[in-house]
């Protein structure tokens, strides 16, 4: 059976390296958005020495654009985006202290060299499923680039997350491995 | 001509509008269906756990009327215009902008559409994409289909050489799949367009996308590479969200047509488990 944790940003090495594909992971606390719009922005705004829109160190990304928050709500549906698009940002990012990133789909394998290098984790959630997912998210707050729209990067607070661990600090991918029993 | 029909294109505006909302709120019944019968077949706990997710989240969608994925897709319109019928009140392709424009804003869908270099949202959702043909009679039948970036990055098109034939059709066909991978929200649909040219495929291979899930291709040959398809995507093990499982694919929708003496065109459109499309016959 696969093991669960209960993790909340700022991450440490002590929680990521714990983490080994397969397992369930449940994130409460606060977690940002960007997809590849805002990676743009916040590597660029680095290189030229502006401070990022959040700190990265110990931070939880989500690849996420939601839908509009219809009345009443906090947040549309918020399911994630296909991550190989941040993958020529993520280095950067990974050196600056990011620790876990959230979305789907296969990272690069500079990417993945860089989250064993720097200790971080790569975190699948289920794509497509926005409306089940909207319900972890209690809080969703536009803290840049709001002309990005729904790239916008948000701060969310979320309550019990539900994601399971793709890529881990050993080098493990479950991308791989997972298929290898169903194979034929 | 006294007896020809009229619509007054505000009738189509009004019903893209309402179509667009349906299709992104509700699950279509028959990917319900498939999605239901892949969890009885899936061998893989973690699939059928997915699964069961992707069968709550359309629960949630249509009880809370929430989009069922965030990614509200770009709206391609189908239309099939009776050449008996008379349009009236107007363009017929900026009625159907202005559907999307009113249904996206008054659905809460989010608008996906930019400019490809600059990245400027059109703040809209529009341009559509639309595909408009004329057909015998004298109604019109339209379909919604949003689609989604992220299945939509992993199709690709192929000009095969006729020396490589069938088989290297099959190769293609799996090749992409493999590509795919997790990215597309697998399980995963495929229309897949053999023949006729390059453009001609890849609008024929969307187009399969509106059959209904688990209906019998008419054409044999189609049928029997459909189920030949269905069978190497799904021992290829991906699984559901690509986390390992015998439940990649929920269809192959093949469609054959005569090409060129020098030519083997194949497209291959992958469509996500949100394979949504919602249609009406005006
Ligand atoms: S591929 Fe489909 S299900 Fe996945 S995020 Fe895109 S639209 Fe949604």
């Amino acid at each position: 059976m696969s093991r669960t944790f209960r993790l909340t940003p700022p991450l440490n090495d002590a929680d990521t390296t714990a983490l080994k594909i397969g397992d369930r992971v449940l994130i409460t606390g606060t977690i940002y958005t960007g997809r590849d719009a805002a990676h743009k922005r916040i590597v660029e705004a680095l290189q030229n020495g502006q401070e990022p829109p959040f700190p990265l160190k110990g931070a939880v990304i989500y690849y996420v654009g939601s839908s509009p928050a219809p009345p009443g709500r906090v947040i549309g549906a918020a399911g994630p985006t296909t991550s190989y698009r941040m993958d020529s940002y993520t280095p950067t990012m990974l050196q600056l202290g990011l620790k876990a990133m959230i979305g789907k789909g296969k990272r690069g394998e500079e990417v993945k060299a860089a989250m064993a290098q720097h200790k971080a984790v790569y975190l699948g959630a289920i794509g497509g499923a926005g409306a089940l997912m909207a319900r972890a998210i209690v809080e969703a707050e536009v803290i840049a680039y709001p002309e990005l729209g729904p790239e916008a990067v948000r701060r969310l607070v979320v309550k019990d997350m539900p994601l399971v661990c793709v890529n881990d600090v050993h080098g493990g991918d479950l991308y791989l491995e997972g298929r290898r029993d169903y194979q034929r | 001509m006294s007896n020809l029909r009229t619509i007054d294109v505000a009738l189509i505006r009004d019903t893209v509008a309402d179509l667009c909302g349906q299709a992104d709120l509700l699950l279509p019944a028959d990917v319900r269906r498939a999605l239901e019968q892949g969890l009885a077949a899936e061998e893989s706990p973690v699939g059928k756990e997915i699964l069961t997710r992707l069968l709550e989240n359309a629960d949630i969608a249509a009880a809370e009327s929430m989009p069922i994925c965030q990614d509200c897709g770009l709206a391609v319109v189908f239309l099939d215009v009776g050449q008996d019928l008379h349009l009236i009140g107007g363009d017929l392709v900026t009625a159907v902008n202005e559907g999307v424009r009113r249904g996206y804003e008054r659905h809460y869908l989010r608008k996906s559409v930019c400019h490809p270099f600059t990245r400027a949202n059109t703040g809209d959702n529009t341009p559509a994409v639309v595909h408009a043909r004329i057909v015998p009679g004298d109604k019109v039948h339209l379909w919604v289909v949003p689609k989604g970036g992220g299945s939509e990055n992993m199709s690709k098109v192929f000009l095969v050489t006729p020396a490589q034939g069938l088989p290297g059709v099959k190769e293609r066909v799996l090749e992409t799949v493999e590509a795919a991978g997790p990215n597309p929200c697998p399980p995963i649909i495929l229309g897949v367009a053999i023949g006729s040219t390059f453009d001609d495929a890849c609008l024929r291979a969307k187009r399969t996308l509106l059959r209904e899930l688990g209906s019998v291709n008419p054409d044999p040959e189609a049928a029997a590479l459909e189920s030949e398809l269905l069978t190497m995507v799904n021992n290829t093990g991906i699984g559901p969200a690509g986390l390992g499982g015998r439940v990649t694919c929920l269809g192959v929708f093949v469609d054959i047509k005569p090409c060129h003496i020098a030519s083997l065109p194949l497209a291959v459109n992958v469509q996500c488990h949100a394979a949504r499309h919602k249609e009406a016959v005006l």
